[in-house]
């Protein structure tokens, strides 16, 4: 299964000009401001918006080619479409409503004892949907898109409207979704930390534009992108627990090709997990400090030195064996080290700084 | 007509009724007759009626088209015309010489002009506009959402229309039928033009009251039916309320 787009789309006050492909199964987040086109891209992959040209193609199957005059109706292209607002119809219960898509269609793969379960919506099935939370409603319309069996499941902001404590209470469902299922998933947002939660891959959009494609952790650790002039910007890796060292109360990830201690985790040994390296939490050096309280001490090398001239301050790209890390110092500390692309540097960081996302 | 004789069984059963009450309400055998005409012309009026409303709401309320404004003023002329204008429009268009009276009384042998059915068309286009109105305020406010949202889950048009965009306008399409019910039962002027003043096929409670004021001595007539009139028109308002805050409360609004 995959999922490619590509169109052009003039709106009076910005030209869209997008183009990318989904690696299947696997979340596809598109990131970018708002305004940038996200919505716009999620409604022609649906069908509730008719761009000038495009091409959508899912599962090998073309919703759309305008070349060719292809052009199918939103209810024959079994693309789930999850809105910001839910949209959950409010004269029907939340068991008709999850019904909705399915009775449509033939019988598929999602069963839906097993959605009730994974989003934890049993007990609200024969509520009214203006008597559930925001959150609640939410997992609702998740499992109301993914029981029509969809080819590829479309998230236009699902989390925008929900306070802090909400969208704490539903991304942990969001993650054990994308595991569970073998779904092309695109996610559209404007927040971090949806992005590094849930994100596989990412596509970057900018004034109607891709700006960078590519694997998370690849995009994320590139200090050219809009993205790492960002105050919170910091690079993402994928690790795997080495080891937990009960009596150090740390644990030992690998991940990048470079490893990294953390304070002990409640994750067993060989299990998955992401953590994000704050820039501005990543110390430089050419020579490898002694008699200090730092655990972790990488080696790699200076692959882009970004100017941040607003901020008076540089992003430095750190190339690792597999992957990267960003940290932010200023020119003066480039011009002490003498940085330069290619040059070794090693890259000092707190255990404590790392934010350790799970999986 | 099979319906006449639909009739004759009902207000033969209803006037049996009537008389076991008479002693308990003063009104005589064809008072009663009368109200219960007006109410069966009421309910055929708005049983054709409401449909075509609804269909004329949906049209003007989702599409744009050359001719809709003509449209527009068609559904609503009824409202501003003079009621007997109307009623004269009707005799030349379904009169025994008009072009669909013809048409009519020679396909399917029905005639129009001065029958109980004649009564309930004119009712039904006096009041067709109020319930195109409310229908149509009610389907504006169903959220375009909803409807993409079914779509993406796989309702095509008619499925979206009968199990998204309908029961969430049901609201004013009740309020409507039954504002309009209650507007039927006191229609005159378009009725009495092309269905004239018949008692026991076309008189209806305001053409009663209007025949006992043209006798002397027919005020205490004139009164009690218009106490009756009164009633019924008060009920159908308190209903009409009633059932759009139910109705509302339902949908969850």
């Amino acid at each position: 299964m995959t999922f490619s787009l590509s169109l052009r789309h003039r709106f009076p006050s910005i030209q869209l000009d997008i183009a990318f492909e989904v690696p299947s199964p696997g979340v596809t987040v598109l990131f970018g401001p708002s305004g940038a086109g996200k919505s716009t891209i999620i409604n022609a992959a649906a069908g509730l918006l008719r761009p000038d040209a495009c091409r959508i193609e899912a599962d090998g199957k073309v919703l759309a080619d305008t070349r060719a005059g292809v052009w199918l109706p939103p209810e024959r292209r079994r693309t789930g479409l999850v809105f910001q607002d839910s949209r959950l119809f409010p004269h029907m219960s939340v068991a008709t409503n999850l019904r909705f898509g399915m009775r449509r269609v033939a019988p598929g793969a999602i069963r839906f004892d097993e959605i009730v379960d994974l989003l934890g919506i049993g007990a609200l099935l024969d509520r009214r949907p203006h008597t559930l939370s925001g959150g609640e409603r939410q997992r609702v319309a998740i499992g109301r898109a993914l029981l029509a069996q969809p080819h590829l499941l479309l998230m236009d902001e699902p989390l925008a409207s929900l306070d802090a404590a909400r969208k704490a209470e539903i991304l942990p469902y969001l993650t054990r979704l994308k595991t569970a299922l073998n779904l092309p998933i695109v996610y559209v947002t404007h927040a971090l930390d949806e992005l590094v939660r849930l994100a596989d891959s990412m596509v970057l959009i900018d004034a109607g534009q891709v700006v960078a494609h590519g694997s998370v952790s690849e995009v994320a650790s590139r200090a050219d992108l809009p993205l790492a002039r960002r105050d919170d910007a910091g690079a993402l890796l994928l690790c795997r627990v080495e080891e937990n060292d009960t009596r150090r109360e740390l644990t030992r990830l690998e991940g990048g090709g470079a490893t990294f201690w953390v304070p002990l985790l409640d994750l067993p040994a060989r299990a998955g997990c992401r953590i994000r390296v704050p820039a501005r939490e990543v110390i430089l050096a050419s020579r490898p400090p002694d008699a200090i309280s730092l655990h972790n001490v990488v080696p790699g090398i200076v692959r882009r030195i970004a100017d941040d001239g607003f901020r008076h301050s540089v992003v430095v790209e750190i190339g690792l064996p597999s992957g990267g890390l960003l940290s932010r110092v200023t020119p003066d500390a480039v011009v002490r080290l003498g940085l330069a692309p290619g040059s070794p540097v090693l890259a000092l960081i707190k255990s404590t700084s790392i934010e350790v996302l799970g999986d | 007509m099979g319906s006449s004789a639909w009739q004759l069984r009902n207000h033969a059963r209803f006037s049996c009724r009537a008389a076991s009450r008479s002693n308990r309400l003063p009104l005589s055998p064809d008072e009663w007759e009368a109200v219960w005409l007006t109410l069966v012309v009421a309910a055929r009026a708005i049983g054709f009626g409401l449909p075509l409303a609804v269909l004329a709401a949906w049209v003007l309320a989702r599409y744009r088209f050359p001719g809709r404004a003509l449209l527009n003023a068609l559904v609503h002329l009824p409202m501003v015309l003079p009621p007997v204008v109307t009623g004269w429009l009707l005799l030349v268009l379904f009169g025994i010489r008009g072009p669909i009276g013809i048409l009519l009384s020679e396909w399917f042998g029905i005639r129009l002009v001065f029958t109980t059915a004649g009564a309930s068309l004119a009712c039904a286009v006096m009041t067709f506009p109020i319930m195109v109105r409310s229908i149509r305020l009610s389907l504006d406010a169903v959220d375009g959402g909803l409807e993409q949202a079914a779509r993406t889950l796989g309702a095509g048009w008619l499925d979206r229309l009968f199990n998204i965009t309908l029961p969430l306008a049901s609201p004013g399409i009740l309020v409507g039928a039954i504002v309009a019910y209650a507007t039927c039962l006191g229609e005159f002027g378009a009725v009495i033009t092309f269905a004239a003043n018949i008692p026991g096929q076309t008189q209806t409670l305001p053409l009663a009251i209007y025949a006992a004021l043209q006798v002397p001595g027919g005020e205490a007539k004139a009164a009690e039916l218009s106490l009756v009139s009164l009633t019924l028109a008060l009920v159908g308002l308190l209903l009409s309320e009633w059932i759009g805050k139910r109705l509302n409360v339902v949908l969850g609004r």
